[in-house]
């Protein structure tokens, strides 16, 4: 499977291991398409989650994971793919509908937004609540003040 | 004869006075035939102060007479960062923070989190560890299924099952306080194994639950399985095919009652799963009664391993050469086990630091509470409470 997609995308695509799991380092450009092919063509029909890591040094400071299963294989595969802060990935929902909550909390958590997805809100922080909490910039004492101080009429939430 | 009169002279003054002072009419006579209430489509607010979403859940349920037409779950009332929090602690600290996740299943959420970070750092909990961890997950495995057994017969109108599920789950408390002190959030294991050695008696605890819970099974069963208003209300109630299941991500009892036959302790073994004899019971309909049979069979199925487990404890180290300070190399790792919830799941990511880089928990609850719209569409008001109910959601995990 691996020589095969290698051959098809060239340098787009890299696949490694670690510690026994398998994961494929793709290009940005590659996704969907790659992810529904995984679905498709390799039988990864479960999404098991989807989330973000970053990097604030990093160029590109977002690395993105699909951690993809197979129920007829009984496999587990990780992609993951880099992006740039303000750039958008386009959304998985049609692939996993799964994908829905999981991408609004990455969109909650890091502020990256996913095209095409059907409802793109906050998912566990209030609407209008300001800042994406996930991102290595958030303090971990930091708190939209503002909002506690309106919503919540206390001082702070600390 | 002066009384009669007076009375006269009363009726006769007021009654051209009341037809008089009438006032302006609100009458739409132009339109006579405009319904008092009309029959539009009616948004319901459920919870997030409601006791039969068991938490913190708010349900926008969109609605036409009794027939819910759509749902919109707001949840996050719950919040705490978990994740946020792991990023800056180290691992060793981080870890009796898993346990307020599901609170209901601590152990289980310690087994994650442990066997993730010794996968991480390549090492392996000894023999006896193992045996240990796997006895006290599946005791915790029953006690979940008893909670949530209790809570849902509660929720649909039957009390009774309650009091014998939370009598019966003390039993299991007991053993947990006895180990480590702790009935709830009992942080039973460390990395590497596990910090305590059993008490004395941990043994003869543990087979005289085994002696003492199958006819408590039994006992809820009768109560249930037959009772023909339990029937009514969860046969053919919130059904769910296997096909929508797995593209949901639902896992657990809930995707094993649509008749997907997949457990994690047989399909990628964790622990030493692998070493007990134990079957995977599953459902066919994908109904709120066949996740309640799961769920019933599971009970007796985690008896079956911990008695196993309990027979063939071995003696040995209970830690594995693990450093004082844990600095795992630079990778990342996704681990997960069968949570009595579903598939509980940790991606870490380790830049070398004590601390880990990221932490991610991929909760079952959450990505299962997905499925309620699918769900209900269809069903009545009273059916939502009962398929909230059988997802056996808890928020402290849906939120973290």
């Amino acid at each position: 499977m691996v020589e095969k997609y290698k051959r098809q995308y060239g340098s787009g695509l890299d696949a490694q291991t670690y510690l026994g799991q398998n994961y494929f380092s793709v290009d940005r450009s590659l996704i969907p398409d790659f992810l529904r092919l995984l679905r498709d063509d390799e039988q990864f029909d479960y999404c098991v989650d989807l989330t973000a890591v970053h990097y604030p040094k990093r160029e590109k400071q977002f690395d993105i994971f699909w951690i993809l299963y197979s129920f007829p294989r009984n496999e587990r595969v990780r992609v993951k793919t880099q992006i740039a802060d303000g750039e958008s990935l386009p959304s998985s929902v049609p692939i996993w509908p799964t994908a829905n909550w999981l991408e609004r909390e990455v969109y909650d958590m890091f502020g990256i937004r996913f095209d095409g997805h059907p409802d793109l809100k906050r998912i566990l922080l209030p609407d209008g609540w300001t800042g994406h909490p996930l991102r290595k910039d958030y303090d971990i004492l930091k708190q939209d003040k503002e909002w506690v101080q309106i919503n919540l009429g206390i001082e702070s939430g600390q | 004869m002066e009384r009669k009169t007076t009375e006269r002279k009363t009726t006769d003054t007021t009654l051209p006075n009341a037809v008089s002072n009438l006032g302006a009419s609100n009458l739409d006579l132009e339109t006579p035939d405009k319904p008092y209430l009309d029959s539009n489509e009616l948004i319901l607010n459920m919870g997030p102060q409601h006791p039969a979403t068991h938490g913190v859940l708010r349900v926008i349920l969109k609605l036409d007479g009794e027939k819910v037409l759509g749902t919109e779950c707001v949840i996050g009332y719950l919040h705490r960062g978990v994740e946020k929090i792991a990023e800056n602690r180290t691992y060793t600290m981080f870890n009796p923070y898993v346990d307020r996740m599901d609170y209901c299943a601590a152990v289980s959420n310690g087994l994650g989190y442990c066997e993730a970070v010794e996968k991480l750092m390549n090492v392996e909990a000894p023999p006896r560890a193992q045996y240990i961890r796997v006895i006290l997950t599946e005791l915790q495995r029953i006690a979940s299924h008893q909670l949530w057994l209790g809570t849902h017969a509660l929720d649909i109108g039957a009390m009774t099952p309650l009091f014998y599920t939370f009598r019966d789950r003390e039993e299991i408390l007991k053993i947990f306080e006895k180990y480590c002190g702790a009935r709830l959030t009992t942080h039973a294991f460390r990395i590497g194994g596990c910090q305590y050695e059993t008490y004395a008696g941990f043994e003869k605890d543990v087979k005289n639950f085994l002696a003492f819970f199958p006819p408590k099974i039994d006992e809820y069963e009768t109560l249930l399985t037959t009772n023909r208003i339990w029937l009514e209300r969860t046969k053919n109630v919130g059904v769910i095919s296997g096909k929508d299941a797995i593209a949901l991500g639902v896992t657990g009892p809930v995707l094993r009652a649509s008749g997907v036959k997949w457990d994690i302790r047989k399909a990628v073994p964790y622990a030493n799963y692998s070493k007990f004899d134990f079957e995977i019971p599953v459902g066919t309909n994908g109904d709120t009664y066949d996740r309640y049979l799961v769920r019933i069979a599971e009970m007796r199925q985690s008896m079956r391993i911990v008695e196993q487990a309990v027979n063939g404890i071995p003696e040995g180290p209970i830690m594995a050469k693990v450093p004082k300070v844990i600095k795992p190399a630079v990778g990342e790792i996704y681990h997960s086990i069968e949570a009595p919830k579903g598939e509980l799941g940790y991606f870490i990511v380790s830049d070398g630091s004590t601390q880990p880089y990221r932490l991610r928990v991929r909760p079952p609850s959450f990505v299962n509470l997905q499925a309620l719209d699918l769900m209900v569409r269809g069903a009545l008001v009273a059916d939502v409470v009962a398929v909230i109910g059988t997802f056996d959601i808890v928020l402290g995990e849906v939120d973290r």
